[in-house]
């Protein structure tokens, strides 16, 4: 039982850390898209799929670091993120963020 | 004795009252009063058997800053000058000035002036001394400037100031210096002390520093140049300041401190060869001067120059001469300058090339103009008082011990010719100055006023000096004994007595005066031929030239260097402050050592936290380059959201959380005003600034990222945080220790913390609401 608790706990440890380095990756190659996007919609949509990663990144960090305090960090970049990608398109869109004048 | 010093000033603070009636009584009415009254007061010290009167009054005790009041013979000298004279000139002015002019300005500066001179030379302490020694620059500036809507007048008064107050400056740090050396600030307790200064090392900067301000303050050679600028003050200023009194607060400061100081050998050899040369210079300058005050301004300088020399002196007969020849210059150059107010007043002009031929016109200014300018001359008639000193002074130029060798051999050598040079051209511009005006065909009706005597009141005090220079002349006994030996024994710290006679028999004194009065008559005669001699020297090597040349550059320069950093780009600070900071930081660091590499309390580097880092880099980098300013924006919100996942990886979860909201709020302001940011442009830098700007940045991380790792190199105590994580449940009744400690054990940093929050949304919100109120309107 003990060696099978061992077992997995080991392989939880380097899954995760093969998934961060896959995360982490993908991380970069998006920065690449966020620096070279040819268009600002591109890197709209690099930033927002970088959080998305990070999003990966905090629960996979939280789980080899055995802790549960992250759950929020996690839900906060969700909410964040949509907020931000919204506010990114409103701004792309219309090249504002908030209206003035509500008729 | 302290309401005596405090008089002139108490009724300063009444005169402006009382010139509210100035059109029914002239205000110098009230102020001739107050001279008289401490006049009155101090002339009971005279008499045979004085003693020096000392007292004192607190004022800042604890710094041991008292007001010591010292009257000694030295002081009582000068009391009796300044009051005396500051009587005759307060008289005197009520006839020259007119009930048109302000005078309540004019008589609060005037008694300003009287009060603080009087401090000047009874203070006993250093501070005391100096702080009255300022109010004299002080109020002399205000009188020189007194029609400041003169060009003239407000360069004579600055220039005045800038030199006056350049010598009190040094002055002070020679008296800072004896204080701290001896301990005490009174004069005469340093005065008791005096091996101990001596010996000291400082003792040729003291010397240099009190000499320094002596010679400006009394305008000794090259530091004379402000006194003829002061000229452009009302006449009875320049009778009394720039004759009588302040120009002869140096000589004081000189004679106060000549027990202490003339021990030293450069004391002779500074103070006579400036004090000589001064002389010659004056002398020689005052004959191509056509203005009558110039003349006179040039030849305060001269006599100042022999009073001083014969300071520098310091033999007992020099010192007696120069105590002597203080009061006789007070007497006929206060007579002579009232004299050319007299001609200026009644003629219109002080031109001494349209002037001549007054003599029939202004007979009784002719007559004490005649008998003032030939004493100051030294003619040798036994009723000038002028010839007494100056015969005094030639016996002790002719007697210096020679004895000595070296340079002060060398000097004492040349003095005697220098001082017959000085004193012939004294009897040139003595005689020009008398002749050129009173005498001669005159063009009288080219004058801007027709020319008639000047009225009694005004004629009085030129009239009482005179009176004083022939009794003097007279009878030289009835101020010798009980005054003027008083005064040279203060001066020299001993008794010194000589008797003062008119005929000597034929000895070296006496053919060196009837020298100058050959040679004078004779370069007298004949000036128009030589008078070009002042086209080669001074020539161009003109000092007010070289003073308004330091002056000009002086403002030139520093405009050329605060306009050389600061120039208005921010970027320049920028640069400027980091590399300030870089400079001073490293050369502390490596100068204490402080650089330290310490790699025993390191952990282990992990794969997550090495990708990490990783993306942050290239993201600052991709920042750096980014074209375009979304892009750039973008691009730094990767680096925020790189440190919010350090934060995760080194577990802060609070920290991330916050940095995750300020990131995207950041992000998000910036497209806020996006619209109103310029497009990012090429910079128009040169290659050069931007290699520097890359060179710099650099030079900062690289001193930043070393200070980083010396100060986690070097713990030289424990972390305090063991003490939050024991305490904070039990005493702050919280599980999350950061919340705990931002609340609970460090909560006054919070408070503050929301405040400038609140401060910066109240500052946005103002600006914001500002800039549309000014556009509404």
């Amino acid at each position: 039982m003990e060696e099978l608790l061992n077992f997995t706990k080991t392989l939880i440890h380097i899954s995760s850390i093969i998934a961060i380095i896959g995360v982490s990756v993908s991380v970069i190659i998006l920065l690449y898209r966020t620096m070279r996007g040819p268009t600002n919609p591109d890197r709209a949509v690099a930033l927002d799929v970088i959080g998305v990663n990070i999003m990966a990144l905090t629960g996979l960090i939280a789980i080899l670091l055995v802790s549960t305090q992250f759950n929020d960090v996690i839900l906060l970049i969700g909410i964040l993120l949509f907020i931000g990608t919204v506010a990114l398109a409103k701004f792309l869109e219309k090249g504002v963020i908030i209206e003035r004048d509500m008729d | 004795m302290l309401l005596a010093v405090l008089l002139p000033f108490i009724i300063a603070i009444f005169i402006p009252l009382l010139s509210r009636w100035k059109h029914n009584l002239h205000t110098g009415f009230f102020v001739t009063a107050v001279p008289v009254v401490i006049f009155i007061y101090f002339i009971r010290f005279i008499g045979q058997g004085f003693e020096p009167v000392e007292r004192e009054y607190s004022w800042i005790p604890s710094l041991d800053m008292n007001i010591l009041l010292y009257l000694d013979g030295l002081s009582l000298l000068f009391v009796l000058l300044i009051s005396g004279i500051g009587s005759l000139v307060a008289f005197y002015s009520i006839y020259y000035l007119h009930k048109s002019e302000q005078l309540g300005h004019f008589y609060v500066y005037f008694l300003l002036f009287m009060g603080s001179m009087l401090g000047v030379v009874l203070s006993d302490n250093v501070f005391v001394l100096y702080t009255f020694w300022e109010f004299t620059s002080l109020s002399s500036f205000l009188l020189i400037g007194f029609w400041n809507h003169r060009e003239g007048s407000r360069y004579g008064a600055l220039k005045s100031m800038l030199i006056t107050v350049f010598g009190g400056l040094s002055l002070l740090g020679g008296l800072v210096y004896l204080s701290v050396i001896t301990g005490t600030s009174s004069i005469q307790e340093i005065m008791s002390q005096r091996e101990l200064v001596l010996n000291h090392e400082f003792f040729p900067l003291i010397l240099g520093l009190i000499l320094l301000g002596a010679f400006t303050k009394s305008a000794q050679f090259p530091f004379h140049i402000w006194l003829p600028d002061a000229m452009e003050a009302p006449t009875p200023v320049s009778a009394y300041l720039h004759s009588a009194t302040m120009v002869k607060a140096g000589i004081f400061l000189v004679a106060r401190f000549f027990p202490m100081l003339s021990v030293s050998e450069w004391f002779f050899i500074i103070v006579s060869t400036v004090g000589i040369f001064t002389l010659c210079w004056g002398s020689y300058m005052a004959v191509r001067q056509t203005d009558l005050k110039a003349i006179l301004a040039f030849s305060t300088i001269s006599q100042l120059g022999m009073i001083m020399a014969m300071l520098g002196f310091g033999t007992e007969l020099a010192i007696f001469a120069a105590a002597f020849h203080i009061l006789n210059h007070a007497t006929f150059k206060g007579s002579l300058f009232m004299v050319a107010g007299i001609v200026d007043h009644e003629t219109g002009s002080r031109d001494i090339r349209r002037l001549g031929g007054l003599m029939t016109f202004l007979p009784i200014t002719a007559t004490l103009a005649l008998v003032a300018s030939f004493s100051m001359a030294g003619v040798p008639l036994p009723f000038l008082n002028g010839f007494y000193s100056k015969e005094l002074f030639f016996q002790s130029v002719y007697e210096l011990d020679l004895s000595v060798t070296g340079i002060i051999a060398f000097l004492q050598s040349i003095f005697p010719y220098l001082a017959v040079f000085g004193s012939i051209f004294t009897f040139v511009y003595s005689m020009y100055f008398f002749f050129g005006t009173f005498r001669g065909q005159g063009r009288i009706e080219k004058l801007p006023k027709k020319p008639h005597e000047a009225p009694i009141g005004m004629l009085v005090s030129p009239l009482l000096l005179v009176v004083g220079v022939i009794v003097i002349g007279l009878i030289p006994d009835l101020i010798n004994k009980p005054f003027v030996e008083h005064a040279a024994s203060a001066i020299g710290g001993a008794d010194i007595s000589k008797d003062i006679y008119f005929w000597h028999g034929i000895k070296p004194p006496f053919i060196m005066s009837i020298t100058v009065v050959v040679f004078g008559t004779i370069l007298f005669l004949v000036r128009p031929k030589w008078a070009s001699v002042y086209k080669i020297v001074p020539g161009i090597l003109s000092l007010n030239k070289f003073y308004d040349g330091l002056v000009a550059r002086t403002e030139r320069y520093s405009t050329v260097i605060t306009d050389g950093y600061m120039n208005g780009s921010l970027g320049r600070y920028m640069r400027l402050i980091l590399v300030a900071i870089m400079l001073v930081t490293f050369s502390v660091m490596i100068y204490t050592g402080g650089f330290t590499v310490d790699t025993g309390n390191l952990s282990d580097i992990r794969v997550h936290e090495l990708l990490i880092a990783l993306v942050m880099v290239i993201a600052a980098f991709g920042t750096i380059v980014a074209k375009n300013r979304i892009a750039a924006i973008l691009i730094l919100g990767v680096v925020g959201y790189g440190l919010a996942m350090l934060f995760v990886v080194y577990r802060a979860p609070d920290l991330a959380l916050t940095q995750l909201i300020i990131e995207t709020v950041t992000v998000g302001l910036f497209l806020l005003v996006f619209y109103h940011l310029p497009k990012l442009k090429k910079t128009s830098e040169s290659p050069f600034t931007k290699t520097m700007n890359v060179i710099i940045s650099a030079g900062f991380g690289l001193l930043m990222t070393m200070v980083a790792i010396s100060a986690h190199s070097s713990k030289l105590f424990d972390s305090m945080s063991s003490y939050f994580v024991d305490n904070s449940y039990e005493l702050g009744g919280g599980d999350n220790i950061v919340n705990v400690i931002l609340v609970d054990f460090r909560g006054l940093d919070t408070l503050f913390e929301i405040a400038v929050l609140g401060i910066a949304a109240m500052a946005v919100f103002s600006l914001i609401r500002l800039r549309e109120k000014k556009k509404e309107e």
